[in-house]
């Protein structure tokens, strides 16, 4: 490693240490932001694992992290808590891999058509199992704490970094910037295009199944029609899009402003959280192509000469 | 028997909203995500123009077609040429598009609940019985069916037998030849897309006759459409019409055998054996 790894991966475990510290030195109204933001940190950066470089927008989070609350919700009282994540990420990633190899080999539309509706149709599919079995949604009631379920979300965002780390230095990663600048070239040099993308895909899969089975405990009340909400996944992808994905920490950049501004506007208007969502869509698109990533990356090569 | 006509009813519906997608991806490439509000804006206005002045929906459509041809004709000549004219190739301008489209989606769904409020919208149009062979179908959805089919057919029979509508369907073949033959593709692409967004705001307004909508249901339609354009294939009529049918007739019997929620999964079950063994659309010809 050089002297600039090093010099990052102290930079990054020193800003752990501090995230790490908050419910020590914070309230406890910046607990529960903070958490919140942990979520959105996790399930945005891995995200961009997968869509920042193949440029493929996945709507799928919803789905995973539902499938997620259900396996704490359906399991939590047989198994050690610990087990439930590591199942949830078997489970989501097992998912991913499937919708990706029947979408993947084809063009971006179908794949984001597919996602689309891929967590309302896991509701209803649930939703009709529960009906079958005669159950209604499950109670949720644990010994855990804000503050133990915000260092599991710490420490799974954590790991996906390491992961991110790791995925751009692999061959996998290689390939995937390959595929992302052209996928003709990227299949004449020999890369199995589909394969790359289906296993990158199962990461963001399992990290937000993960996620999810670790919030389940705060939600207390699992039901199909709140655990499956789709608005997640759209907050995911605009809160990526807005830090930007060219970069690993860019999508946590998105991540804290805009949770900020969901909770103001949430709590002054509820109503206009959808023209919110739209709006910022719309800036994204029309004034922030790359994100804050992108404005950083113009900002630096106006104003600061080398690398 | 009730459930072939059922569905059919159901499909001919679907399939006029399929048309204006396909129009809009088609032709102006342009994936639209917010389709399914274009259509509840189409509902909507039927609702309102007859609770609050007692007018006919049908009537109404010779109001709301052509203001929705106008609204969706300045959304592309506004909002969306600037992303074709910057977009490097069709993957660029696919992935704007989308985001773009989700941006409008969103935006419409916080307008007409904030103009309309959350609640929901039906009201009594023609909702007295009718007799066809041994069973009874409720005579808005028999009427809705009929004008679909008229709307369409005549749609039809402009894109096949004028020379604007053979403009259309040049660009729709192959956009960066057509100006080698003298067809302005900005013109063409808009007049397209403001067409099929009419079309859409039809469709909701005959959907609105029998079915109950309210401001965010517009993504479920978006998403039924999209799965019957991607089935029938891109650009192909005769496809979207047969498939759209086909998905009427499925949901129609699903809701009635196993479970009324389970329309969108019978939905997810035809695209998945689409992706599966025909990506390339029903009678659409496989590519190398």
């Amino acid at each position: 490693m050089t002297g600039k790894d090093w010099r990052n991966l102290s930079l990054s475990a020193a800003l752990l240490a501090l995230a790490a510290l908050l419910p020590i030195y914070g309230s406890p109204y910046w607990l529960t932001m903070g958490t919140t933001i942990a979520m959105f940190a996790v399930l945005a950066t891995s995200w961009a694992l997968f869509s920042g470089p193949t440029h493929y927008i996945s709507l799928a989070t919803a789905a995973f992290f539902g499938v997620g609350t259900f396996v704490t919700g359906l399991w939590f009282q047989v198994l050690p808590f610990w087990a439930l994540p590591l199942i949830a990420a078997g489970v989501g990633a097992v998912l991913a891999g499937l919708v990706g190899l029947v979408t993947l080999r084809l063009s971006g539309v179908y794949f984001v058509i597919f996602t689309l509706g891929l967590a309302e149709m896991v509701r209803q599919v649930v939703t009709w199992v529960q009906n079958q079995t005669g159950q209604r949604g499950m109670y949720v009631l644990t010994s855990l704490t804000e503050r133990e379920i915000y260092w599991m979300l710490l420490g799974l965002g954590a790991l996906v970094y390491l992961a991110g780390w790791l995925i751009g230095r692999s061959r996998l990663g290689f390939a995937l910037r390959i595929i992302g600048n052209d996928e003709t070239v990227a299949k004449h040099s020999g890369i199995d295009t589909a394969r790359a993308k289906v296993a990158l895909f199962m990461i963001p899969g399992a990290v937000a199944a993960a996620a999810g089975a670790m919030l389940a405990p705060r939600y207390i009340y699992i039901e199909p029609s709140t655990a499956f909400a789709p608005l997640l996944s759209f907050q995911v992808v605009i809160m990526a899009l807005l830090g930007g994905t060219g970069r690993l920490w860019g999508p946590v950049a998105g991540v804290i402003p805009f949770t900020l501004l969901w909770e103001a506007i949430t709590r002054q208007a509820p109503n206009q959280t959808l023209l919110l969502m739209g709006l910022a869509f719309l800036l994204i698109v029309y004034v922030l192509p790359g994100g804050f990533v992108g404005l950083y990356d113009r900002a630096k090569r106006r104003w600061g000469g080398h690398s | 028997m009730f459930i072939l006509i059922t569905g059919l009813l159901l499909g001919g519906t679907y399939a006029l909203i399929a048309l204006g997608l396909n129009l809009q991806y088609g032709v102006a490439r342009i994936m639209n995500l917010a389709n399914g509000e274009m259509l509840v804006a189409g509902g909507f206005a039927a609702f309102w123009v007859y609770t609050a002045g007692q007018v006919n929906p049908i009537a109404a459509l010779v109001i709301i077609a052509p203001l929705a041809f106008a609204v969706n004709w300045l959304l592309y000549r506004i909002m969306l040429v600037p992303l074709v004219r910057r977009a490097k190739n069709r993957g660029a301008l696919e992935v704007d598009s989308i985001l773009a489209t989700f941006g409008l989606s969103f935006v419409f769904v916080g307008l007409m609940t904030w103009v309309f409020g959350g609640g929901y919208f039906n009201y009594r149009f023609l909702a007295t019985p009718v007799d066809i062979f041994g069973s009874s179908y409720a005579q808005n959805r028999v009427v809705a069916f009929i004008l679909a089919v008229l709307i369409g057919g005549a749609l039809w029979l402009w894109l096949s037998y004028t020379r604007a509508g053979l403009k259309l369907r040049a660009v729709a073949v192959n956009p960066s030849s057509a100006p080698l033959v003298g067809i302005d593709v900005t013109a063409t692409s808009a007049l397209a897309f403001a067409l099929g967004g009419a079309v859409t705001a039809a469709g909701g307004t005959l959907v609105s006759m029998f079915f109950t909508l309210d401001a965010s249901v517009g993504v479920l339609f978006t998403m039924k459409a999209l799965i019957i354009v991607i089935m029938g294939g891109v650009g192909d009529i005769r496809g979207t019409i047969v498939a759209a049918v086909l998905l009427g007739i499925a949901e129609t019997a699903v809701a009635r055998l196993i479970d009324p929620g389970l329309t969108l999964a019978a939905a997810y079950l035809l695209f998945l054996l689409v992706l599966l063994f025909r990506p390339q659309g029903l009678f659409g010809k496989a590519q190398g």
